[in-house]
């Protein structure tokens, strides 16, 4: 191959965006279209960058939006060979038609989303309110936590979508800044290793092989419509999560690293537990290890797959825990949260006596600190306490003004 | 290795082998199947094609059924050209990787798009697609109107047309602008070729899709679709429409190379007057009552003036 490989340090210094560059390289993609956009644009400058040193071989389109980078990674992804970009925020509300369309025609393309508020007011920092608004889209959702997990879930993205099986694009979530832009130590694979564990690229369907002519993107209305997306939430729901099991074992043997669909940390025996995504759950880890040495046996669960949703290991995280506190990066705009949602319907037929209580921080970037999660847990002790849920069901924290509680 | 074609007459080119069935759902008497058939039968190489939403697309590609016999991607209203761009893309990638799995074929790429999906939604992505030198083909088939959601304006609809959205009415003659100048638009970009072609002259387009395909980078095709439905004619006038549109020099057919150099292509023995065009079509009807007939004399004098305008360049060499 026409390309160099780079020699890599056993642990590099990477913040997450980088970790991401990397793994795009070493998984050799065949085209990146993308258009830029804070927080997310390292990634592609990386590809960008690596093409014009000789690492990749490969074709960058740079586009002139959003919407036209999805579009392109469509066109060259039905074309026949391996595609991927990055956005965040505004860019993924630009290209949600396109999210959809990408689903919805079988197109493993893979997607770093680097988490970012949504305007307005305009902002640049983290959030999840964009992860949040495509979750019906179709596409498999992983949420690296550090900048490691950005890169090995990146190089797992691609022989979870482009399983033949599966044949289902991927979102690779990492929080903007917090996890984008902080340089972390990073175990690496060789080049060899990542490309050998990522595979060949096998195409399936592909409009370059012009033998087998194929039309993509086709019309159905009531007659077929409903049939082709039930089967895409049917693959979604039976076929993904033991594809992804499977990954992240094959994984853990390459590298000792484990995935698990949800992450717990000191569960076994946890009263008290928050439930969060993105670089919170390493701050929650933290304080729980706190509350631990003062007498509160607290735990966290961190999703690692949001979509499909990890339904049944939900269930089993939470088994047994007495308070259950389930944290949303995004205005819900007149509901409960997201999580929240989605663990009171993941429970409600369970014979759990949790008490379940939501709540909403960190918006545009701000600071969830150790002392918001100390408050959280003596919170949630004091709700098991009175055996009740002893605030209102959803709370605000980290924001200025009187306190803000609903529901 | 890509070669030309050779069409030696109507007869032999009616009966290439169809990459586009017969089989589709357009209405009879529809230009784009008629110009979609001579677009593909210019060539022998095998073809990438893609279609925005609109009554192409929905007419051709209804599941379980597709009427396409080459490879076919619409994605959504706006981005037909940027599919085909990706797949482009792609195909110069895998053809480094030395990836292809038949090497020695030279596909052509070639989106398709209606006025409203060119002109209005689609603008930004084709303007795009010319800027970055996709070896590509972009071909509107211009039927001046949003035909497939029932006949709104467009910005390639032109004055005095009756619209849904800008209906004829007791206080208003119906479309207010004049057509945007695609043309002109896209040779801007400075992009190796430009070209008006109209289905009535089939020996003129096919000798300007093939110049399109032979051409390396990228190329606009804006195709004169009469629409039977929306322009109100009888389905079996397709072709006189065309006639009309072309030999009224409402749509001259002719040419820019390289941003720069104008030729025209077709000259006309004997002008038609634009009345004639109007007169001919349901959507100019209300133009034809005594308080708007300014307007008629009006479009002759900007036809006139742009036939001039037209000759000039072509003289100038500019």
């Amino acid at each position: 191959m026409a390309f160099d490989k780079m020699e890599l340090q056993k642990i590099e210094v990477w913040d997450g965006n980088r970790a991401a560059a990397q793994a795009l390289r070493q998984a050799q993609v065949d085209v990146v279209a993308a258009y830029p956009i804070t927080p997310s644009t390292p990634i592609v400058e990386g590809y960008a960058k690596f093409l014009a040193d000789g690492y990749i071989e490969g074709e960058f389109a740079m586009v002139e939006s959003e919407h036209a980078a999805m579009s392109a990674c469509i066109g060259a992804a039905a074309a026949g060979g391996r595609v991927a970009t990055a956005t965040s925020s505004q860019g993924l509300a630009l290209m949600s038609e396109t999210l959809y369309q990408a689903s919805g025609m079988r197109l493993p393309i893979i997607l770093n989303l680097v988490n970012r508020a949504l305007a307005s007011p305009l902002n640049v920092n983290g959030d999840h309110s964009d992860m949040y608004m495509i979750r019906d889209s179709g596409w498999i959702q992983f949420d690296a936590f550090c900048p490691q997990e950005s890169y090995d879930l990146n190089l797992i993205a691609f022989r979870v979508a482009e399983d033949h099986d599966i044949r289902l694009p991927a979102i690779v979530n990492q929080d903007g800044f917090m996890t984008s832009h902080t340089a972390q130590g990073v175990h690496t694979l060789s080049d060899d290793e990542a490309y050998a564990f990522v595979g060949e690229y096998k195409p399936m369907n592909d409009m370059l092989d012009f033998e087998h002519p194929v039309t993509h993107g086709v019309q159905t209305e009531e007659d077929w419509h409903f049939e082709h997306k039930a089967r895409q939430h049917n693959d979604l729901m039976v076929k993904v999560m033991p594809k992804i099991k499977e990954v992240f074992a094959d994984f853990e043997k390459l590298t000792g690293r484990k995935y698990n669909l949800v992450e717990k940390y000191d569960m076994d025996d946890a009263d008290v537990c928050v439930v969060c995504m993105g670089s919170s759950v390493e701050t929650a880890r933290e304080v729980a290890t706190e509350m631990r040495a003062k007498g509160i046996k607290a735990g966290v669960v961190g999703f690692r797959v949001f979509r499909p949703i990890p339904f049944a290991e939900i269930i089993d995280a939470l088994k047994g825990v007495k308070a259950i506190a389930a944290l949303d990066r995004s205005s819900p705009n007149g509901a409960a949260g997201t999580l929240f949602n989605e663990i009171a319907g993941a429970l409600f037929n369970t014979d759990t006596k949790a008490l379940l209580s939501g709540y909403v921080y960190g918006l545009g970037g701000r600071d969830l600190t150790k002392a918001h999660l100390t408050a959280l847990f003596n919170e949630l002790q004091a709700n098991v306490d009175a055996g009740k849920v002893t605030t209102q069901l959803q709370q605000f924290i980290g924001v200025r003004g009187p306190k803000l509680a609903y529901l | 290795m890509s070669e030309i074609k050779n069409i030696k007459n109507l007869k032999e080119f009616s009966t290439s082998a169809d990459r586009f069935e017969g089989a589709n759902l357009l209405c009879p008497g529809c230009a784009h199947s008629i110009i979609v058939r001579e677009v593909l039968n210019a060539t022998n190489d095998d073809l990438i094609l893609s279609a925005s939403t609109g009554c192409l697309e929905v007419c051709t590609a209804v599941y379980p059924y597709t009427s396409w016999d080459a490879s076919w991607i619409h994605i959504g209203f706006e981005n037909s050209s940027t599919a085909v761009a990706g797949a482009e893309t792609m195909y110069k990638a895998l053809k480094k990787k030395g990836r292809l799995k038949q090497p020695e074929r030279t596909p052509k790429f070639v989106s398709f798009a209606g006025d409203g999906a060119s002109y209005d939604i689609g603008f930004q992505w084709i303007s795009g697609c010319m800027e970055r030198g996709h070896n590509m083909m972009h071909i509107v088939l211009d039927n001046e109107v949003y035909a497939n959601t029932g006949g709104q304006r467009s910005s390639s609809t032109p004055i005095g047309s009756s619209a849904t959205t800008s209906p004829e009415g007791k206080k208003s003659y119906g479309e207010k602008r004049n057509k945007k100048d695609m043309m002109a638009i896209m040779a801007a970009h400075g992009i190796p070729y430009v070209a008006q072609v109209a289905p009535n002259k089939w020996k003129d387009m096919v000798k300007k899709i093939q110049h399109g395909f032979a051409v390396e980078g990228p190329v606009f095709i804006n195709a004169v679709s009469p629409c039977t439905t929306e322009w109100k004619f009888d389905p079996k006038d397709t072709m006189n429409i065309a006639d009309l549109a072309t030999d009224s020099l409402v749509f001259p057919l002719y040419e820019i190379i390289d941003g720069r150099e104008l030729n025209i292509t077709y000259r006309p023995k004997n002008i038609v007057p634009v009345e004639e065009y109007l007169a001919a079509q349901g959507r100019f009807k209300h133009l034809f009552k005594d308080e708007y007939k300014y307007l008629i004399k009006e479009w002759q004098d900007r036809v006139d003036e742009k036939w001039a305008y037209l000759q000039r360049r072509e003289e100038a060499r500019i």
